[in-house]
């Protein structure tokens, strides 16, 4: 990482070096087994414990740790579902990320487009603001903001979470799109225009079509962003109604060290991220093949 | 995804044969204005204007309550400095950015070249057999929200009913047996550390196993024909190469780092024992949110932004000094 750059030259004048290479290759490849074992124990064992512990009474959660429960506890789940609130937490997170996700993709995906593909003075500034809006931590505006939601009445609401979110999420969505929409062919757009298709209609049912992978790439990180999300609802969400997930389950954490309902905080963290785990194996591939092409641009 | 109606390739089989020239027509007019103007209203509403309000209110001594506020000139970036619990959170935040990139970097790029080139065979570099398990099981953590990350751990950690002190007793450190690895100074910090790095290092092992794969393998060939042995093939080929997306992901780690306000309010959200694990964002939260000094708490966010636009400026420049002549190679 440091000083080592090699170039072609380089590599020739190593030729001389005495090859150590293929004999023990197979040692090798039992070396790096044993060693990703070792990292896949470590991030699979804590996550299993929480299923195992999910199912025991808080007499045995605060046992020994490494028995298995006496029974499985199902009650568990209904408890966290029901009277830790969960289930409501969770419906709340759905509405404020499907939202979120819908209208950020259509306002950045609109955004992008534009910036992308047509000229008029200001598109670099506008351009270069959404940049620094991604780069900027959020933990600058956090007070200006709340007092922006307040002023329209939308502080500690849904609506209000859901337009932050929207906010804070477009500049990535539109820096990443940018490029999709710039790569498009624009010979494409002169035949629909030929064809009699008016703009609108030339986003809508070409272009747009036409920038799906892109779209599918952002959607998800979108997704997985918003999902995350926890300092804008803790700060500007605080009515327990409208808790999202994430705030939820930290609320429920801290509180569960003075009523202590273990197994049900065990069956809230299993049922946070079971979903989107499974989702997660059913789709690994396309969800790698993603991530990967956002993080290498 | 959501939006598209169905797909017309090409515009579509119907041709009138009318040729535009982009007059200001309604429907540009309207289009323009929809597209552009609201996407920008929400972004100016919400983005831009809190973040210009913030360096305004920094120099004012607001508290949210009081009917006024006075402006008081660089007067809150004075106290800051003054603020000896802030310093810490300071200090911390800088540990953070120096210590977890470079254990998540180290950590991922060891694991992305045993699944790469760690594999068996004589004469061509070969990916190791079977590896898409590891993949699949190290980006889990990735997929779990950060704050959930952090009850898991925080309850491994607890002494008594937590795993990990059990094992640990189990296989003979009995020093360990109620040892409170989040309660104690001493061990609080490394412990936070490690949990985000835990969070961290699969997502990285993906995208440099992608960048490694994306590097032409006859250039591993050569080095391999050269006498090259892995470990010098991971040392003096792949690192250089895939230079850029190290410091890509040293500056998203740094800034993550800088951060880390999610793991910290779930590990130890009081700051820790003697504030071993307070963090920035912790402290600013509390000072607006809590005791609404408002004005005071935003300049410490212009102090955070400031870290970590500083940050990012010093990667660049470090690895702009230090290397840059891979580019030649890459081309």
């Amino acid at each position: 990482m440091t000083t080592t750059t090699a170039d072609r030259a380089d590599l020739v004048a190593d030729s001389r070096a005495p090859g150590t290479g293929s004999r023990e290759g197979r040692g090798v490849a039992t070396t790096a087994h044993i060693a990703l074992i070792l990292w896949s124990l470590l991030v699979i064992l804590p996550l299993l414990w929480t299923l195992v512990s999910s199912f025991k009474s808080t007499q045995e959660v605060l046992g020994n740790p490494l028995t298995l429960p006496h029974k499985l506890r199902f009650e568990n789940y209904a408890n966290a579902w029901t009277t830790a609130g969960i289930g409501r937490y969770f419906a709340n997170t759905v509405i404020v990320v499907g939202s979120a996700l819908v209208l950020v993709m259509i306002l950045g995906a609109m955004c992008a487009y534009v910036l992308a593909r047509f000229t008029f003075p200001g598109n670099r500034l506008i351009y270069y603001s959404m940049l620094a809006g991604l780069t900027f931590p959020v933990f600058l505006a956090i007070v200006p903001l709340f007092f922006v939601l307040k002023n329209l009445s939308l502080l500690n609401t849904l609506p209000g979470l859901i337009i932050t979110y929207v906010a804070f999420a477009l500049p990535f969505t539109v820096f990443f799109l940018h490029s999709f929409f710039k790569a498009l062919p624009g010979e494409v757009y002169e035949a629909a225009q030929i064809d009699g298709a008016g703009e609108w209609r030339t986003f809508f049912s070409v272009m747009l079509p036409m920038a799906r992978p892109g779209m599918a790439s952002v959607a998800i990180f979108n997704f997985l962003g918003l999902w995350n999300q926890f300092l804008l609802p803790v700060a500007l969400n605080t009515d327990s109604k409208n808790y999202v997930l994430s705030q939820g389950m930290a609320s429920f954490a801290s509180q569960a060290g003075y009523a202590v309902d273990f197994g049900a905080l065990f069956a809230a963290v299993v049922i946070t991220v079971a979903p989107v785990l499974v989702v997660y194996i059913i789709f690994q591939r396309q969800l790698q093949v993603s991530v990967t092409a956002g993080g290498v641009k | 995804m959501t939006t598209t109606q169905e797909a017309v390739p090409g515009g579509g089989p119907k041709r009138s044969a009318t040729r535009r020239r982009r007059p200001l027509t309604f429907d540009r007019v309207s289009f323009m204005v929809v597209f552009l103007g609201l996407p920008l209203v929400v972004f100016v509403v919400f983005v831009v204007s809190p973040f210009v309000q913030a360096l305004y209110y920094s120099l004012t001594d607001w508290s949210g309550f009081s009917a006024g506020q006075n402006f008081v000139g660089f007067d809150n970036y004075v106290r800051l400095f003054h603020d000896d619990i802030f310093l810490k959170a300071v200090r911390n935040n800088i540990e953070l950015a120096i210590v977890v990139p470079i254990v998540t970097i180290v950590l991922a790029l060891t694991l992305a070249t045993l699944v790469t080139i760690g594999g068996s065979g004589t004469g061509t570099v070969r990916g190791l057999r079977n590896s898409g398990f590891y993949r699949i099981v190290s980006f889990f953590p990735y997929v779990i929200p950060a704050i959930v990350i952090g009850l898991i751990w925080a309850q491994v950690f607890t002494p008594g009913s937590g795993i990990l002190d059990a094992v640990l007793s189990k296989i003979g450190l009995h020093q360990f047996e109620n040892y409170a690895w989040l309660g104690d100074a001493r061990t609080a910090m490394p412990a936070s550390m490690f949990v985000m790095i835990w969070g961290f290092v699969g997502f990285y092992m993906v995208l440099f196993i992608a960048a490694i794969r994306g590097i032409d393998p006859e250039v591993f060939e050569a080095a391999r024909i050269d006498g090259a042995g892995r470990f010098r093939t991971a040392i003096s080929i792949t690192v250089p190469l895939i230079r850029d997306n190290v410091q890509t992901a040293y500056i998203y780690l740094g800034i993550a780092a800088l951060d880390a306000f999610v793991y910290m309010q779930a590990l130890n959200p009081g700051g820790g024992p003697q504030n071993s694990t307070l963090v920035m964002p912790q402290q600013l939260f509390t000072t607006a949110f809590t005791k609404g000094q408002f004005g005071y708490s935003t300049a410490m966010g212009v102090v955070l932004a400031a870290v970590t636009m500083l940050f990012a400026l010093l990667v660049f420049v470090v690895n702009a000094l230090t290397g840059g002549r891979e580019r030649k190679v890459r081309r």
